[in-house]
């Protein structure tokens, strides 16, 4: 079995897996870090979305092995010093969540579309580049109102986006 | 209204475990020592199992047992329930064939449970269980609802005759014969109502941990109902009694009615924890959860109504068949009965009304609750009869609905409902100014213009909340009440924990549970906890579901407050040495009327538990009650939602272009979280008018098992949506609540579905519209389009 190592939420880390672990597996099972969920088999919700080297990947559908070396940030990663990530209180202050097991997929990718497009997203552009991300509670109605303010606020907050 | 007491969008309590990945779901929770379940599944539709061997699944790595249908059988496992009794026309009970957890020697649909394999790994049980070898006699399957019950038809369960569970009727047969035989018009509609899978976004899960010392068992599992399920579990299925059974339902990611039923993977987890003597985890993936879990709606029907020359409604008269698929869920014998037929009447003044049921089984997953539950099919029924009906009389739709609405409550409709409160016309006045209806005309042309196709579509829903009453459910052949239970407990210190038997599951129960005690209490929303879905921790409780946590639930926990307040204020006439009778309470302190002599709630908390300035023969110490609420009616949560959608002609593609939502709840705690719940309602109900559709072929094989072949809604797929809210309290509880959970669900379809035939000009379309059906039938539509 593989030893990997990594770098997740700024810590160093190493396990020794089977070479079928996906990287998501890795993540829940090995080093507990259940806030990145699973909800699907073909890639196409999203529930599992973190960033890998800065850019949004589905670590449902990442070996683990594939990550040796990588900086990986997750859901517990995002909010720094005990500072909720401006995406993270967008979604609180907007209702962007309810039963929340969609959400850290959704923070993750929110954030990764911000860090491609910029700070000014219209409802049309979130909605389209949500493709990837699936909610079942809230209609996406103040998912959408959510990413739009926390886009702004991270242009605001010039430390939020050096976290990532 | 407080800052954060009942009226005000208080921020939810819950949020911050969610957004910094720290909330506790069934699969987020490990057990010392757990092993990892896989359940073998059929891959038939119906078929006997001839030889089952696993001999040599048991001998691969990591492999801890093995269990089959023989198994549980040896052990007396008794089969899952189903918990609502329904009688056919002639007064005789329903036929419900056995539903053992594993199969005992056939298999009904594909999914259904063969066998379990149990080992240190997920990956090596399921690697083991390509070991495990059967040999299926293939039987033809029974998969058309619409001829399940024709003869010749394979026969799925062998007390259940042409694959009948039931004939049900409700209403008066000849008085709805004689509104026919006096009508001047009849509008009549064939109408299928399509099968859903809910797809809550957390897959169904279960951890089984059988404690050797105690000779007691812990299920953690994604439940509405924590509760039930333990009754269940332990007086019907048998596993253990109920004090030797602890079920925690702990964050639990969506439900939307299918995390109500007890389904046979939590059943078979915690009886095989013991059997391997290590607890058993077990998590389904995406695929099974489209097998096996409950689906939704599934029905088709023939429905009529009678009209006079001027357009007054007389009579309904439909005829229903509702798959239930291939074997009886949890509730599902109640949904297209109790949950469908009584909200026939809609919002209307209809004077007979006679509905006929025919329960049938296929060889299909089971189909209970989902979100709605018999209300969206009610509705689509009558939505979509109103339309039709204005339109072939050349009436407004809008006009034709105000002319029929109930306009004085109390009333009682010919089929139980007893409408306590409304303003239907009310309602559909202000939804006609949001939706800016008197201008419709401008944008069709301004639509035809693009070369786009526009329509304008109605719906005014009713539905039946605040379940329930349950001496009259009993009635109805409920097996249990429909009460819930509360529990206020006061610490010394004066923070406040709340017990409470509903179950959030993405409703924000902990923080407008908490706005109703904070407000009433006059103390920081910080200082009340709310605590909910463990069966050690609250007492009991009947969950989350039917839009019933408000009226219901929050219901409970004001009689327990009226407890808390009274009691109280006898520890505070001690404490400032005064008349109980003199001691008022106000803003969180009670004060001795006319002086200035006050103590504020937690000092009065803290003089109930130190009970120094009184004795034991003079008041007990502390400060914690209880209550159950059994409420004394339905809610009736009404409203109307106005669709506009534009059609692509080159492509059938359809935007919903505006979508305008009033609703009446009665009051509402928290704004926010209400219109939540309307934005995830109308997303569902969209989603099953334009998108999903669960498919099964001529084997019975689902063809729409994955988020590749289903429909779900995407953020792109939905529209902005225009809220407003016209407020008549329920007066049958002390809240005036309503329910908010599942309009948005009951509301859609006939909106967009009336929307898209008046685009198109004909009838002819059946839910999902998807782009390949709307393009086909605007076929049929463009001998019209050219003349004009």
């Amino acid at each position: 079995m593989p030893k990997i190592s990594m770098t997740v939420n700024s810590k160093q880390v190493s396990a020794t897996v089977e070479g079928r672990t996906l990287l998501v597996q890795l993540l829940r099972d090995t080093l507990r870090l259940t806030g990145t969920h699973v909800g699907c088999d073909t890639s196409q919700c999203g529930a599992c979305v973190v960033h890998v080297d800065g850019e949004a990947v589905k670590s449902c559908t990442c070996l683990a092995a594939s990550c040796e070396g990588a900086h990986v940030t997750t859901i517990e990663g995002l909010a720094q010093g005990g500072t909720l990530h401006p995406m993270q209180e967008a979604f609180r202050e907007h209702h962007g969540l309810q039963c929340g097991y969609c959400t850290p997929g959704m923070i993750m990718a929110a954030v990764d579309l911000v860090n491609r497009k910029g700070f000014d997203l219209d409802e049309q552009l979130i909605r389209s580049e949500l493709e990837g991300n699936i909610c079942r509670c809230t209609g996406y109605h103040n998912i959408v109102k959510a990413i739009a303010a926390g886009a702004a606020n991270m242009s605001a907050q010039p430390v939020a986006r050096a976290a990532e | 209204m407080s800052a954060n007491g009942i009226g005000a969008s208080v921020r939810r309590k819950e949020d911050h475990r969610f957004i910094t990945g720290k909330g506790s779901y069934t699969d987020d929770i490990n057990r010392e020592g757990q092993t990892h379940a896989y359940f073998l599944r059929s891959p038939h539709a119906h078929a006997l199992i001839k030889r089952l061997d696993v001999a040599a699944a048991r001998q691969a790595p990591g492999v801890v047992g093995i269990f089959t249908g023989d198994d549980l059988a040896a052990d007396k496992v008794g089969g899952l329930i189903c918990g609502w009794m329904i009688h056919n026309k002639d007064g005789s009970p329903m036929s419900a064939g056995a539903h053992p957890a594993l199969a005992q020697g056939k298999v009904r649909y594909v999914g259904d449970h063969v066998a379990v394999i149990i080992a240190e790994t997920y990956s090596q049980a399921k690697d083991a269980a390509d070991l495990v070898e059967v040999d299926y006699d293939v039987l033809p399957a029974c998969v058309d609802l619409a001829s399940a019950d024709s003869p010749g038809q394979p026969q799925i369960h062998d007390n259940a005759a042409n694959n009948t569970v039931y004939n049900f009727h409700l209403g008066d047969k000849a008085a709805t014969d004689a509104a026919f035989a006096r009508a001047a018009h009849v509008t009549k509609l064939d109408l299928v109502n399509n099968r859903l899978v809910p797809n809550a976004m957390e897959p169904r899960a279960a951890i089984g941990d059988y404690n050797s010392g105690e000779d007691a068992f812990t299920l953690y599992t994604t439940s509405q109902n924590p509760h039930v399920a333990r009754l269940i579990l332990s007086a019907f299925i048998g596993l253990a009694p109920e004090h030797k059974l602890r079920v925690i339902a702990p964050d639990v990611g969506g439900g939307f009615g299918s995390k109500i039923f007890v389904y046979a993977e939590e059943t078979v987890c915690v009886w095989a924890a013991k059997k391997v003597g290590r607890p058993v985890k077990w998590v389904a993936d995406r695929t099974e959860e489209f097998l096996c879990v409950a689906h939704g709606r599934d029905h088709v029907t023939h429905a009529e109504m009678a009209m006079d020359e001027k357009g007054r409604i007389l009579g309904l008269r439909v005829h229903t068949k509702a798959n239930l698929g291939a074997y009886l869920s949890t509730f599902s014998s109640a949904v297209p009965t109790y949950l469908y037929a009584p909200l026939l009447s809609g919002q209307y003044d209809i004077p007979a009304i006679y509905a006929e049921v025919d329960a049938l089984y296929t060889n299909t997953s089971p189909v209970d609750a989902y979100r709605g539950a018999g209300r969206p099919e009610a509705t689509f029924v009558v939505e979509r009869l109103v339309e039709v009906a204005s339109r072939q009389l050349g009436q407004d739709p809008a006009q034709f609905r105000m002319r029929n609405f109930v306009k004085s409550w109390p009333h009682q409709t010919p089929v139980i409902m007893m409408y306590d409160a409304g303003d239907y016309a009310g309602t559909m006045r202000k939804a006609l100014e949001l939706a800016d209806y008197k201008n419709f005309g401008k944008r069709k042309r301004e639509s035809a213009r693009k070369g786009m196709l526009r329509g304008i579509g109605f719906s005014a829903y009713i539905e039946a909340c605040g379940i329930a009453p349950s001496a009259a459910v009993g009635s109805l052949g409920a097996g249990v009440g429909l009460w819930e239970s509360a529990e206020v407990r006061v610490n010394p210190t004066g923070n406040v924990e709340v017990l409470t038997g509903s179950h959030s599951h993405g409703q924000g129960h902990e923080t407008t549970f908490a706005q109703l005690v904070a407000g009433r209490l006059g103390i920081p929303i910080e200082q009340v906890s709310i605590v909910h879905g463990d069966t050690d921790k609250v007492q009991f409780g009947m969950g989350t579901y039917g839009s019933r946590s408000g009226a219901v639930g929050m219901s409970a926990i004001v009689k327990a407050l009226d407890k808390i307040e009274a009691k109280a204020k006898k520890v505070a006439a001690f404490a400032l040495e005064a008349s109980e009778a003199d001691i008022e309470f106000k803003d969180g302190r009670f004060s001795v009327a006319g002086t200035d002599k006050s103590l504020a709630f937690g000092e009065v908390a803290l003089q109930a538990y130190i009970a120094h300035k009184f004795t034991g023969a003079q008041l007990e110490p502390g400060l914690k009650e209880g209550a159950f609420y059994d409420p004394t009616n339905f809610t009736f949560p009404a409203g109307v939602h106005i669709c506009e959608v534009e059609i692509d002609t080159d492509t059938g593609v359809t935007q919903i272009a505006k979508w305008t939502a009033v609703d009446d709840f009665g009051t509402i705690i928290n704004p926010m979280i209400v219109e939540g719940q309307v934005h995830g309602g109308i997303a569902q109900g969209i989603g099953q008018a334009l998108i999903e559709n669960a498919i099964y072929d001529k084997e019975g094989q689902l063809v729409t098992a994955s988020f590749m072949d289903y429909g779900m809604p995407r953020a792109h797929d939905l529209p902005h949506l225009e809220l407003g809210f016209n407020t008549t309290p329920a007066p049958s509880n002390p809240l005036g609540i309503k329910g908010c959970g599942e309009a948005g669900a009951i509301a859609a379809p006939p909106a967009v579905i009336n929307a898209i035939t008046d685009a198109l000009g004909h009838e002819e379309i059946a839910m999902p519209a998807t782009p390949q059906a709307v393009w086909k039938a605007m076929q049929k539509s463009a001998m019209k389009i050219a003349a004009e």
